[in-house]
């Protein structure tokens, strides 16, 4: 008695090796699609926990609108004058390839005068909203370590700001208006150390209050007004190591509200 | 040309099979000449004819020495730009300004727009502007003549075939359709998220930011990128990854420049395809799948010219359009 196969039954499907070599092919293909879409979205780590905080060249739109509309050229690190501009490494997620401003390097001291930044921006990521200095924000100046400032303490200042290997470069209006000199080359010496104040770019945006009515007390301290634009010139002079002058970015200064409330 | 092969064409560009014209679509005078080709005179002929060429090999290194010349120049004169402050073209290759006119990168600016959800004018201008461009030189121009990721990709094949034709690498295919899937999920994220977030692994604005500005840590992920094309996938970024390539290729569907394939002139020994970078355009010159006894070859072509150099019939050549009506 022989054994019919019933058509039910079904035939194990034997691939020719053409099939297997597809379906190997389309499994490798989806493979590699799901590797570059993760690949694309680690970038979002370092943006959502906010891993690195920014100050943004003069113009910069909120954080994640800036993110979104930057197409990430480097026009802006080309046309200004101290180079204050840097561009995002991978390890910023989505801000790869997005300028930033190290104020502590090298701030933005509006040697260009007219936002240079600004202009050159493709995309209005720097908004062309705004046409003068006084009208940038690029974060807020704070005195954040008091216990190291040498107004706070009273003493004067001589020799070279940031040390005489500083690349830094500022402009000295009295030396000259147009080009933008090392702070290296140029060497103080103050009875009082006001280098914040004196080297700020922007009209009474900080000044020394004295801190008693004593006039035997030499003790001052910088106050930062409303009109600080947060261009780090006072982070970068500042000649304490670590700066008793920083700024504070968008984000940090609403975090610092968020804390305190 | 029929509409339906037109199609088919384009279809190709999204990841469709190269296939043989059906009866309805060869012209007759290419079915003569195919019956023509396939008579036993002939095929004797051919054979010699590929035989001479295996005994005296013609190497022609024209269009790619070209071609590298443009690839080297372009992004020099971003390099030259900055370093030098010449301000010849400002910028990366995702968005720049040559001779002070705008130029943006078209899927990066579909991004940006994505992302941020609003038009921006500067790079509306930017983008149409380089998409006049290659749409003049036809199919992904862009990729074999200005683009740096390209010219690395091509020293790293040169290393996988070394390897391969050892052994000792073996090339796995992909299937095209990947690039066009990749192409909707990346603009859907830009949209979604709201971040640009192919820009983070977009070689060829990592290469370009690289060479303008300086290495950062990113171009690891372009040696990767180029260890895989090496060790693993003959080309696999530029064959069936990058949605820049995809947006150039329907840019410059139907371009002025094209390379023009001369069915009488071929004898189908497959030099051409040997060296393609997207050798299903050249399916036509496999023997009984030309369509027509001169055609233009599929969209999804870069205008390399390595086929036209390969070729030892000169039976592919760059045309311009409309040019033998004229003159």
């Amino acid at each position: 008695m022989s054994t019919v196969p019933t058509p039910e039954q079904p035939k194990k499907k034997r691939l020719t090796r053409r099939e297997l070599e597809r379906r190997r092919m389309l499994i490798r293909s989806g493979a590699a699609g799901a590797v570059a879409v993760t690949a694309a979205l680690v970038g979002l780590y370092p943006v959502k926990a906010q891993v690195f905080d920014r100050l943004r060249p003069p113009g910069a739109l909120p954080e994640n609108d800036f993110l979104a509309a930057c197409i990430k050229c480097g026009q802006c690190v080309q046309v200004c004058p101290v180079e204050a501009i840097k561009l995002g490494d991978g390890t910023e997620g989505y801000g790869l390839g997005v300028p930033y401003i190290d104020a502590r390097g090298q701030a933005c001291d509006f040697s260009c005068d007219a936002v240079q930044c600004v202009l050159a921006c493709p995309t209005g990521a720097l908004s062309h909203d705004i046409s003068a200095k006084e009208e940038v924000f690029i974060g807020k100046a704070r005195l954040a370590r008091p216990s190291s400032c040498l107004a706070m303490k009273g003493l004067g200042f001589e020799g070279h700001a940031r040390g005489q290997d500083f690349e830094g470069l500022l402009r000295y209006e009295e030396i000259d208006r147009w080009t933008p000199i090392k702070i290296a080359d140029h060497p103080y010496d103050l009875e009082l150390c006001d280098l914040c104040v004196r080297e700020c770019p922007i009209e009474d945006a900080i000044y020394l209050e004295p801190l008693s009515g004593d006039d035997g007390d030499a003790r001052h301290q910088p106050i930062i007004t409303d009109k600080c634009v947060g261009c780090g010139t006072c982070e970068m002079i500042c000649p304490t190591e670590p700066a008793a002058i920083v700024i504070d970015t968008e984000q940090s200064i609403e975090r610092q509200k968020g804390a305190v409330s | 040309m029929s509409v339906k092969w037109y199609l088919h064409k384009l279809a190709m560009m999204f990841g469709a099979e190269a296939r043989r014209p059906n009866k309805d679509e060869e012209t007759d005078a290419a079915r003569a000449m195919k019956k023509f080709q396939k008579t036993p005179e002939q095929t004797v002929e051919r054979r010699k004819i590929i035989q001479h060429e295996l005994d005296f090999p013609v190497v022609s290194n024209k269009w790619k020495f070209a071609r590298w010349t443009s690839i080297i120049l372009i992004n020099v004169m971003f390099i030259v730009s900055f370093a030098w402050d010449v301000q010849l073209v400002e910028g990366a290759m995702t968005a720049s300004r040559f001779l002070g006119f705008h130029m943006a990168d078209p899927t990066g600016a579909l991004q940006v727009m994505l992302a941020f959800k609003q038009i921006m004018l500067n790079l509306l201008i930017g983008t149409v502007t380089v998409m006049f461009i290659w749409w003049f030189f036809g199919g992904r121009a862009f990729c074999s003549w200005a683009c740096p990721y390209h010219l690395l990709a091509e020293w790293a094949e040169a290393i996988h075939l070394f390897l391969a034709k050892r052994g000792w690498v073996k090339d796995h295919p992909f299937h095209r359709g990947l690039r066009v899937v990749l192409w909707f999920v990346f603009m859907g994220l830009a949209l979604v998220t709201g971040y640009t977030a192919f820009e983070y692994i977009n070689p060829v604005g990592i290469v370009s930011r690289a060479l303008i500005y300086g290495p950062s840590l990113a171009v690891l992920w372009v040696v990767f990128l180029l260890s895989i094309e090496i060790f693993f996938s003959r080309r696999f970024w530029c064959r069936y990854a990058c949605p820049m390539g995809l947006t150039y290729g329907v840019i410059g569907t139907a371009a002025p420049i094209q390379i023009k394939y001369e069915l009488d002139k071929c004898v189908h020994e497959g030099e051409c395809r040997a060296v393609c970078l997207v050798p299903h355009v050249l399916d036509i010159t496999k023997m009984g799948y030309a369509q027509d006894t001169e055609e233009f070859i599929a969209p999804d072509c870069t205008r390399c010219g390595l086929c036209v150099d390969a070729c030892p019939q000169g039976a592919l050549s760059f045309t311009l359009r409309g040019l033998d009506k004229v003159i």
